[in-house]
């Protein structure tokens, strides 16, 4: 399942699923995740997980490459459970003081704001990862017709909450961050909740939904603030 | 209620409560933060007689000037730090790192700035009063998470100290060397770049750029020409790995860096040199050498002895 094992620095280890991104390659990464994350392997600090690769850092002074290495490629695979998965609703405004690259987005994929927005809401969407920064989540696969680069100039500040796409994919902007992202909307929504026992509202293997919301719901709403 | 504490007069330019950081949130977004230099965090809390792990202040360039409030406590700072401990007759001591200091009340801590270096440490004796996240006292303030709500410490706030009143009285001889080389393992994109570039990166000057906080630090030098694909798709990043964009100049991925990435990986430092080279102040130079990764190992083992026998010889 896992294709090739390198290390990454003297401290963490790559191990690489394919190039392809999809779900089938995707929901592997996860499973080795969570089994990995159960088995509390000596010496092992933190696990990421992306599209189709996951990295794992360990304690040097505790162990090794080679012990996690080996550790990994004698994991028996057959015991991995199917990774529990929940769907999130996530509201979001598409209202034009929100939806900052509407403009470019329109001109781009030739439909107009009220065809793109139900493109976006017309499907769930599967997350892949969740990072870059805490509780982002990176959702596909959007609709063929809307996809789109990202912006030449990435943003200096792209607004907390904002709901952006490109390529594949779109996200929920969590923090204000830079981004090159395109914006289509924002979601009131906190995403990433500060509570130890749920911090992140989306996780790998997630389904998530959006609905739209008018901007006097939004304001209602609000738990950005 | 504790009687021991500090009022913020100026919280210096990037002032957090920072101790060895946080483990297994990597997959949620949240990197593992902590003191940059760890050996000068250890000896920090060695030197004041706390625990390994008790949180610090760290501070960047300018630190804070803080007033004490309560009947005594001692302190110590470590790095390469300009400080002065102004009484309550203000009268002045000029401050010396790695030696602690009792403070009175009303007496004032100017940490000035950080020499030739970035990052300084304060410990107090028993600690500051913080609630632990997720089971540790760093903050990540991109992600507003950890201790004073996640946030750098600010003009006039209270810093509420645990109650210890006993005086430390500890000194070590320390300096904190530079080395020649930054040392760094190849990384898992090496082959994208160019022949030329990889004898760049391995022979040339890089200046550390002012574009440098904790998150990362950016260089610049000779441009470092990739052959193959100045993209990849987005994967996980880890504290010391050398990104390259597309304009050519690398990025090291500092303690509070995005956990998730989609540049070339030319190379990771080496984990006995992350201080060394996190400490190294905009517009300085740096040069890399490529080790192997059981050099690398080997390396770390004679950091951690050095560590151990810095901290044996305080008294």
């Amino acid at each position: 399942m896992i294709k090739n094992i390198y290390n990454l620095g003297d401290a963490a280890l790559y191990c690489d699923f394919g190039d392809t991104v999809n779900k089938e390659t995707n929901l592997k990464v996860i499973n080795y995740f969570n089994d990995i994350r159960k088995k509390k392997i000596k010496g092992i600090k933190n696990i990421a997980p992306s599209y189709n690769k996951l990295i794992i850092y360990f304690d040097l002074e505790l162990t090794n490459y080679k012990k996690i290495k080996d550790t990994l490629e004698n994991l028996d695979i057959s015991t991995f459970e199917a990774t529990k998965t929940k769907l999130v609703k996530i509201p979001v405004c598409f209202d034009d003081e929100f939806a900052l690259d509407l403009e470019r987005v329109e001109k781009r994929v030739g439909l107009v704001k009220k065809e793109i927005v139900n493109q976006l809401i017309s499907q769930k969407y599967f997350c892949y990862m969740t990072g870059f920064i805490a509780g982002m989540p990176f959702l596909g696969d959007i609709k063929e017709k809307i996809r789109l680069d990202r912006l030449e100039t990435p943003r200096v500040k792209v607004p907390k909450g904002s709901v952006g796409i490109t390529e594949q994919f779109c996200n929920i902007y969590t923090f204000e961050s830079p981004g090159g992202w395109n914006i289509i909307g924002n979601s009131p929504k906190k995403v990433f909740t500060k509570d130890p026992n749920k911090l992140n509202l989306i996780g790998p293997g997630d389904e998530v939904e959006f609905f739209e919301i008018s901007k006097k719901e939004y304001s209602k709403f609000n738990e950005q603030k | 209620m504790s009687k021991n504490s500090f009022k913020v007069l100026r919280p210096g330019i990037n002032t957090t409560f920072q101790d060895l950081g946080r483990d297994n949130l990597y997959h949620v977004g949240l990197p593992f933060s902590g003191a940059i230099d760890k050996r000068n965090f250890l000896i920090a809390n060695s030197l004041i007689t706390n625990r390994e792990d008790d949180a610090v202040l760290e501070f960047a360039y300018q630190g804070p000037l803080l007033e004490f409030s309560g009947s005594q406590t001692s302190i110590v700072i470590t790095g390469n730090v300009n400080f002065k401990i102004i009484k309550k007759d203000t009268s002045e001591i000029k401050g010396e790192c790695y030696r602690t200091y009792d403070l009175k009340n009303k007496d004032c801590l100017d940490i000035i700035s950080t020499e030739k270096s970035v990052y300084g440490y304060l410990s107090v004796k028993g600690g500051f009063q913080l609630n632990k996240f997720c089971n540790s006292y760093s903050t990540t303030v991109r992600a507003e998470v950890g201790p004073n709500d996640g946030k750098k410490i600010e003009i006039g706030q209270t810093i509420t100290l645990n109650d210890a009143d006993s005086s430390i009285k500890k000194s070590l001889e320390y300096f904190n060397s530079k080395i020649e080389f930054i040392r760094v393992i190849k990384g898992t994109n090496f082959d994208y770049f160019s022949e030329d570039s990889i004898k760049d990166f391995t022979s040339k000057d890089f200046t550390v750029s002012k574009l440098t906080d904790r998150m990362g630090m950016r260089l610049s030098g000779p441009k470092i020409k990739n052959l193959k694909n100045t993209n990849i798709k987005s994967e996980g990043l880890g504290k010391g790995v050398i990104q390259v964009p597309a304009d050519g100049d690398p990025i090291v991925m500092l303690s509070d860096h995005g956990t998730i990435g989609g540049y070339p990986k030319i190379a990771v430092v080496i984990s006995a040199d992350y201080d060394k080279l996190a400490q190294c102040p905009p517009g300085e130079k740096i040069k890399f050498k490529i080790v192997s990764l059981k050099e690398a190992e080997n390396l770390y083992k004679i950091y951690t002895m050095e560590t151990k026998n810095i901290i044996n010889k305080i008294k």
